[in-house]
């Protein structure tokens, strides 16, 4: 879904096969036996619809090392980083210590063992859905830096749950199957710290060049921004 | 290849209660310096021979046991089975290395293939491949050809697929023939690098 609020291609880049006709993107899910389930994903397309091509790019996975992510990157040809977003800051503040992620010393040493890394350091960063189990303070430092280390031009793709009554969210391993679709297999729920609607992402990432939000039927909100 | 050591080692029984700990006494015994292709260098504080857990290594790969701490640089002309600590640089080019559940290794690795169970601790570099098992943890930089990552590993760092090397010609028969007479292990690694 196109909403009004995007702002891509303000630098007069082509938006690809998208534009404002275009239709919501599909996310038919399709269950499979060990309880993960197929899903396609425009945001993701429009990721690599972006990178396409190239080869040797930098690209960073937040969602933790998965088989089927690193061999699909580094079959493109790219080097990939790769970092347990989760699970680093569930050691950092506990996994519900939302009080500790406004704490300046913690929020330091949390990005510290995250993101450093050089300024522009990447050509793409896979978010996947770690954003919104951060506190307000957490949240604004890590965009901050993830904005930093991405070079101008470089993209992040990073999920959003839309529903903003959700008392619990899944948290899902998010393993690329090819351009289009994604396995995702669900680890379990957390309390969701924070929800989003459109107005709110595009504040989160005011800084950036461009935001493109695609709903999704399982109410699954897909970002592309474009740093 | 598979069965070099049998050929090279006459047979014993088989005494993890005495491999396992690293006794003073297993210490101060005449060390097998001349069968044992593991060069450690600096300091040494005892080398096991036999696995030490439940995750059984070939019988070719010589092994460090989980209660054995070496901090220096180790070069292995022969499958080595780590599952204790190491600190410096491990290095089995030619050949492959396992690093055991109870292994933790603060070192920069070098070895043909890389099979980790345990803790990785710096920069890898497997030529053939490299396996990351699940609940093994590897913090560092990899450069590898082919590398493969179980559901529940750890993985932080980045990941450089290479090319792998050509495999040269006059090197393999050359190994052949020394494995079935001879039980000293071919140098091939100090030759080529």
């Amino acid at each position: 879904m196109w909403f009004p609020g995007s702002r891509w291609g303000s630098r007069g880049d082509p938006p690809g096969d998208s534009g404002p006709g275009r239709q919501p993107a599909s996310s038919r899910t399709v269950p499979a036996q060990d309880g993960s389930s197929t899903r396609a994903s425009r945001g993701l397309e429009e990721f690599f619809h972006h990178i396409h091509g190239l080869s040797g790019l930098t690209l960073l996975d937040l969602g933790g090392a998965t088989q089927q992510n690193v061999s699909f990157i580094t079959d493109l040809g790219h080097r990939l980083y790769s970092e347990n977003f989760l699970q680093i800051l569930s050691e950092a503040v506990g996994p519900d210590g939302v009080a500790d992620q406004s704490n300046p010393g913690r929020i330091e040493y949390f990005l510290r063992q995250t993101l450093d890394y050089p300024e522009g350091h990447f050509d793409g960063i896979l978010v996947w859905d770690v954003l919104e189990h951060m506190a307000p303070a957490l949240l604004a430092a890590v965009v901050e830096r993830l904005h930093k280390i991405v070079r101008p031009g470089g993209y992040l793709l990073a999920f959003f749950h839309a529903d903003d009554k959700l008392e619990s969210v899944p948290h899902y391993a998010f393993r690329i199957l090819d351009v289009k679709n994604l396995q995702v297999l669900q680890h379990g729920t957390r309390r969701p710290v924070q929800l989003f609607n459109n107005r709110s992402l595009e504040k989160l990432f005011a800084g950036s060049d461009s935001v493109k939000f695609f709903l999704t039927k399982d109410r699954l909100r897909e970002v592309v921004v474009k740093a | 290849m598979w069965n070099k050591r049998r050929d090279e080692d006459p047979p014993k029984p088989f005494t993890p209660q005495v491999s396992q700990a690293a006794t003073p006494a297993a210490a101060s015994a005449p060390a097998p310096v001349t069968h044992n292709p593991v060069d450690v260098k600096k300091e040494i504080t005892s080398v096991s021979s036999t696995p030490v857990s439940r995750f059984e290594p070939a019988n070719s790969a010589n092994s460090i046991g989980k209660s054995v701490k070496v901090v220096g640089q180790i070069f292995s002309k022969e499958d080595l089975f780590v599952d204790g600590t190491v600190e410096g640089t491990l290095e089995a080019s030619e050949h492959k290395l396992t690093i055991g559940p109870h292994g933790t290794i603060q070192a920069s690795i070098k070895a043909r293939e890389v099979l980790v169970l345990g803790t990785i601790q710096g920069n890898v570099e497997a030529f053939e491949r490299l396996e990351i098992r699940k609940d093994a943890k590897l913090l560092g930089d990899i450069r590898t050809a082919r590398i493969v990552i179980e559901d529940g590993a750890y993985f932080k760092g980045s990941i450089d697929i290479i090319k792998p090397e050509p495999v040269k010609a006059s090197a393999k028969p050359a190994a052949a023939a020394a494995a079935p007479t001879s039980a000293a292990p071919a140098p091939m690694a100090e030759n080529r690098r």
